[in-house]
């Protein structure tokens, strides 16, 4: 579904990413994981076509997206910080974004009423807590039905009971045999829903497997602490 | 593209400022004209007073918007729409806003009282004015993050257009007063275009018989039709410009 080519993307002198290439397929849930400031994020815009790669291709269900945005009908994005217009409402904003992508494919509303917002409709942007603006970013994302979902930090700043909600519906979409990507740095919230890991530092892809791999190869049980375990051995060959 | 440019024109007519500026030009237009009952010199005197703050709140609003929708431009980034056409909604949006305000707080007063050539030709001005400010804001958010930079380069442009340019020119005329240089003049003032629209105005009143001999080679000039097609065609042009080379960085920029 994703087909990521020796892409590089330099931020002036700053390398963020560095030859990475990366094929994620449908039916995946693949957790994008890595220190703060390794790339991921960027990684992702490159995806969405908000950042422009200095090199290399990218192809979303076959098609290079270099100057195209009709692919991302296909996509829905839940940004790290989604702020939106001071003025607006809760209920404006999502009849803009849905009069804007007018003429898709059914809507999917369950997270509106799961999430409780038809009784925050009439509120103002700028009033809401950052949990609640995180609320309608994912709303949104899920809105259309996209075939692939591409969430950042989902689940920061949610409440232990609407990240629950937030939870399902991923698991949800991904026995719909849709492909999602999710960012996180916390690692115990992904435990239960992740098929895949890809590793990233310093904006290089450090490993991309299965959970299953994962977790036979380093005899833990959790994925963080195979993750941690891989990390360990890993410095401890390069000091030597 | 009209469903986005709808949304951007209802949020900014919210907007308190926008407001505000409609009513303090309401206000100066209604009263310059209740105190004069001359209304060709209430138009002079309104023109004195609209090329001020016409374009220092066209650019300073226009600018702050501009970065304040960074987020919003975003979420319209991640969604199946082109690039271009967020950027030209956006400009359209903001254009068309502050041209309504405009046309409610000077316009409307304009034609109640002074509804002659000079009256619409001041209109149409101040809408060229208005648009091309917009569009140097686009130009000036474009060529830095720094929200507090963005605001400060536009905030020099316009007292440039607005006061330097003049000084400027008049330093040229001083120290060039004995070579003939009005021609040249006639050129120099199409690199500013709050001066082009000022002559414009001036040309058609009666007080331009006292600009003397600099004066008669501009009314020679500005005041046939051709003059006034070339010099709408510039203040097009400073619409254009501007903006052509914001939509084209914005095209190319990481978000």
């Amino acid at each position: 579904m994703i087909e990521i080519s020796n892409l590089s993307k330099n931020f002036g002198k700053l390398k963020v990413l560095n030859k990475i290439n990366l094929s994620c397929l449908k039916g995946e849930c693949i957790a994008l994981i890595g220190p703060n400031g390794c790339g991921k994020t960027t990684l992702i815009k490159s995806v969405l076509g908000m950042v422009i790669p200095s090199e290399g291709m990218i192809e979303v269900q076959g098609i290079n997206i270099a100057n195209h945005f009709e692919y991302r009908n296909k996509i829905g994005y839940m940004p790290q910080i989604g702020r939106y217009p001071d003025n607006m409402s809760i209920g404006q904003i999502l009849e803009m974004v849905k009069e804007i992508r007018r003429g898709q494919s059914s809507l999917d509303e369950s997270l509106v009423e799961e999430f409780k917002l038809n009784d925050l409709f009439n509120k103002r942007m700028r009033t809401l807590s950052g949990g609640t603006t995180q609320k309608v970013s994912a709303t949104l994302a899920f809105l259309f039905n996209p075939d692939i979902l591409i969430l950042d930090e989902p689940t920061a700043g949610l409440d232990p009971l609407s990240s629950e909600i937030l939870k399902e519906k991923i698991t949800d979409v991904k026995k719909e045999g849709k492909l999602v990507l999710i960012t996180s740095h916390l690692l115990s919230e992904l435990d239960d829903l992740v098929t895949q890991i890809i590793f990233m530092q310093d904006g290089v892809v450090h490993f991309h497997k299965s959970v299953q791999d994962l977790i036979s190869s380093t005899g833990e049980s959790k994925i963080s602490k195979a993750i941690a375990k891989i990390l360990k051995t890993q410095a401890v060959e390069q000091n030597n | 593209m009209n469903r986005i440019i709808k949304f951007i024109i209802l949020d900014i007519l919210k907007n308190r400022i926008v407001f505000f500026y409609t009513c303090i030009l309401a206000v100066l237009s209604w009263s310059v004209f209740s105190l004069e009952d001359n209304s060709s010199k209430g138009l002079l005197t309104l023109l004195n007073v609209i090329l001020l703050t016409v374009p220092l709140i066209s650019v300073v609003f226009s600018t702050i918007y501009i970065y304040n929708s960074s987020e919003f431009i975003e979420l319209l980034v991640s969604q199946p729409i082109k690039r271009g056409k967020i950027w030209w909604s956006l400009f359209l949006g903001l254009m068309l806003s502050l041209l309504l305000a405009f046309f409610i707080g000077a316009g409307i007063p304009i034609l109640i009282y002074a509804p002659s050539d000079v009256g619409i030709m001041m209109i149409l001005v101040g809408s060229f004015i208005t648009a091309v400010f917009v569009a140097i804001a686009f130009l000036s958010s474009i060529l830095t993050r720094d929200k507090a930079k963005g605001i400060g380069i536009c905030i020099l442009l316009w007292l440039f257009f607005a006061l330097l340019f003049d000084g400027m020119i008049l330093f040229l005329l001083f120290q060039f007063s004995d070579y003939p240089i009005e021609k040249l003049m006639v050129g120099i003032t199409a690199l500013n275009p709050i001066d082009l629209g000022r002559i414009l105005i001036l040309l058609h009143l009666d007080v331009s018989a006292m600009m003397g001999y600099t004066g008669a080679i501009f009314k020679d000039f500005f005041g046939n039709q051709i003059g006034i097609i070339v010099s709408l065609s510039i203040l097009f042009l400073w619409v254009a410009v501007p903006f052509g080379l914001s939509l084209k960085r914005f095209k190319r920029m990481d978000l």
